[in-house]
């Protein structure tokens, strides 16, 4: 039974780890409530985002306790995403512009 | 003699049919004490993984490159409750349901380990029931969207056509996740109680439901932070 045995944790644990993720997001949604924006806003969003991913996938799904072979396996290949986010980032800067200057000269905004 | 010098030779290159049954026969085992069922859920949430990426990569792509302004989602989803308006309150609320659902799953797995039958199975039903209100909440969201606010795939009186379009699918994609994971909790939680887990004395069903229960959720935190709050 030692497959099972690393498994078996204090109820404690997952009580702490749910408070904690009620407690992340009253947080982002304060974001929202209190209208911060700017920078500030992506920021605390992203940071609550991560915090929130983060203790879900390594506490709820066991990935804390699993081996570097499937951590890895897993946790790596989705890192190709950044890749492809910024390619599209490029992409839609380029469809933005041409489109400012072919459709709508006067109400372009540029994104940041 | 010149048969088997053959054979260790297919099997060392790895080359012909002898060497690739070789190699996929070999026996070897990456994930150590990791049961295979466990290794493809994570190899299916993995593949998941890429799927709701490309959709909110598409909806960062519609929304950088469009020169309609974007609806702002805080006032889209807001609720009037008692004559006061609170900023999408209906979006909070669903949130706090799923990351309850995910807490009562994580002590369904940790029960089902200490073969405690009937906690397992209870917690695993009020999961579900959690993931039903969850699905009944977005359908409320779904239809005040449509019938009042007209909101459509290819338009929107609020701003870019693109909302629309973005929001139904990526929305309805996670709802299907979570629809399909109150069917596969139920389906597992009366396993769990006619005791058929007990019998074979392995509860690993349970911890891999948890799994795929676990990463509704956590495409539920990416959702809420990109397009609920961005």
């Amino acid at each position: 039974m030692e497959k099972t045995a690393h498994q078996t944790h204090p109820i404690s644990t997952y009580l702490s780890i749910w408070l904690l993720l009620f407690v992340l997001s009253t947080f982002s949604y304060l974001v929202d409530y209190f209208q911060i924006e700017g920078n500030m806003r992506w920021f605390l969003i992203l940071v609550f985002m991560f915090l929130k991913a983060g203790l879900i996938v390594s506490v709820f799904m066991h990935m804390k306790w699993e081996r570097l072979a499937i951590r890895g396996a897993i946790l790596l290949p989705p890192l190709a995403l950044l890749v492809f986010v910024a390619l599209m980032v490029i992409e839609s800067n380029y469809v933005s512009g041409s489109r400012a200057s072919a459709f709508a000269p006067v109400t372009f905004v540029a994104h940041e | 003699m010149s048969d088997s010098t053959q054979l260790v030779e297919a099997v060392a290159s790895g080359e012909g049919l002898q060497g690739m049954v070789a190699d996929w026969s070999s026996d070897k085992e990456a994930f150590k004490n990791v049961p295979w069922g466990k290794a493809m859920m994570w190899v299916f949430l993995l593949s998941d993984t890429f799927i709701f990426g490309s959709f909110l990569i598409g909806y960062m792509s519609v929304r950088m490159s469009t020169i309609v302004p974007w609806p702002n989602p805080s006032e889209v989803f807001a609720l009037n409750i008692g004559g006061t308006d609170f900023p999408l309150i209906l979006i909070a609320i669903m949130t706090f349901i799923l990351i309850s659902s995910s807490g009562t799953m994580a002590m369904a797995v940790n029960y089902g380990y200490q073969r405690n039958r009937k906690r397992t199975a209870l917690l695993m039903f009020i999961t579900a029931a959690f993931g039903l209100s969850f699905v009944g909440l977005q359908a409320f969201e779904w239809t005040k969207l449509i019938v009042e606010e007209g909101v459509r795939p290819w338009s929107n009186p609020m701003g870019a056509p693109q909302f629309g379009s973005i929001f139904f699918m990526i929305t309805g994609f996670h709802g299907l996740h979570v629809s399909i994971g109150v069917i596969y909790l139920t389906i597992i939680g009366r396993k769990v109680l006619r005791g058929d887990y007990d019998r074979r004395d392995d509860y690993q069903s349970v911890e891999i439901a948890g799994l795929y229960w676990h990463f509704v959720d956590l495409v539920w935190v990416f959702i809420f932070a990109f397009f609920y709050l961005w």
